[in-house]
């Protein structure tokens, strides 16, 4: 049952790292086909509300990638970055770069792991620049932006002092 | 500054001693020796994990000379437990799409192993 599998999130003290682990009810090669594949992957990145177009997409070690989201028809955001190693159907290592920040680049990991039963635990490690920049992208979702985050959490500190 | 103060709660939490620490504190105020006692460890490795949270801000130390219980300041604790929550929330709903494209994709490889047996 797909409800049972839990997104996993550790953001490591050692490295300026996120590590993301899920598992899938789907045989290792569907899974990374669903990674890999330009159609698949636009059908389930990003967020429900947010569509993806694929602009670049040489799937293979060297090749370069990029999409960009659109919500209510409008850019929103876009991304580029090389693959710096595909290796079917264990493991993609690609650089990632948010056009809003041109000189951010973090490295990311994907490791396709074969578990008993025809299910695949996916771990994604991304790695940033510094620990603020990891934390910045960690705090990137929240509605209050990281600012008013960080005033806020200044505020608590003061209190507790 | 408070860059650095929200790296040192990243870092508190990153380690799993120190969040089971997190997580009986929250149950209420503890002496170090109420918490070491469930570990194989020594007071003074506790009294250093402690010491980690403290400088974090997650957790302060009682003024009684004698315990000094630990306080656990739940209001921090939220801000980042949320932040990293919504994160975790936005690649679950990512996980949730593929899963479900992982089911299609299913459905129609049977479609196709069908079509190619009859």
């Amino acid at each position: 049952m797909s409800s049972t599998n839990k997104t996993e999130i550790i953001a490591s003290d050692k490295a300026p790292s996120i590590v993301i682990i899920r598992e899938f009810d789907a045989p290792r090669e569907r899974v990374f086909r669903a990674w890999t594949d330009p159609e698949l992957y636009a059908q389930w990145v990003g967020p429900r509300s947010v569509s993806t177009k694929i602009t670049k997409w040489s799937v293979r070690t060297g090749g370069e990638w990029a999409f960009t989201n659109i919500r209510d028809g409008e850019e929103i955001a876009s991304f580029f970055g090389s693959f710096h190693e595909v290796r079917a159907p264990e493991r993609v290592v690609w650089t990632f770069t948010w056009e809003g920040e041109p000189d951010g680049v973090s490295l990311e990991t994907m490791t396709f792991e074969e578990l008993d039963g025809g299910r695949t635990r996916i771990t994604t490690l991304s790695v940033a620049e510094s620990f603020e920049i990891r934390d910045q992208i960690l705090a990137s979702g929240m509605e209050v932006g990281v600012i008013e985050g960080y005033e806020k959490l200044d505020e608590i500190l003061a209190r507790s002092a | 500054m408070s860059r650095d103060q929200l790296s040192r709660v990243f870092a508190a939490l990153a380690d799993p001693t120190r969040r089971d620490l997190v997580a009986r504190l929250s149950l209420g105020d503890a002496t170090v020796g109420d918490l070491a006692a469930p570990y194989q460890v020594t007071v003074q490795a506790v009294s250093k994990h402690l010491k980690v949270l403290e400088e974090a801000g997650l957790v302060t130390r009682g003024r009684d000379a004698q315990r000094r219980p630990v306080h656990l300041e739940a209001e921090v604790l939220g801000v980042m437990t949320a932040w990293i929550e919504r994160y975790r929330a936005q690649a679950e709903e990512r996980f949730r799409r593929l899963d479900e494209l992982l089911e299609r994709m299913a459905a129609d490889e049977e479609e196709l192993d069908e079509e190619e047996t009859s």
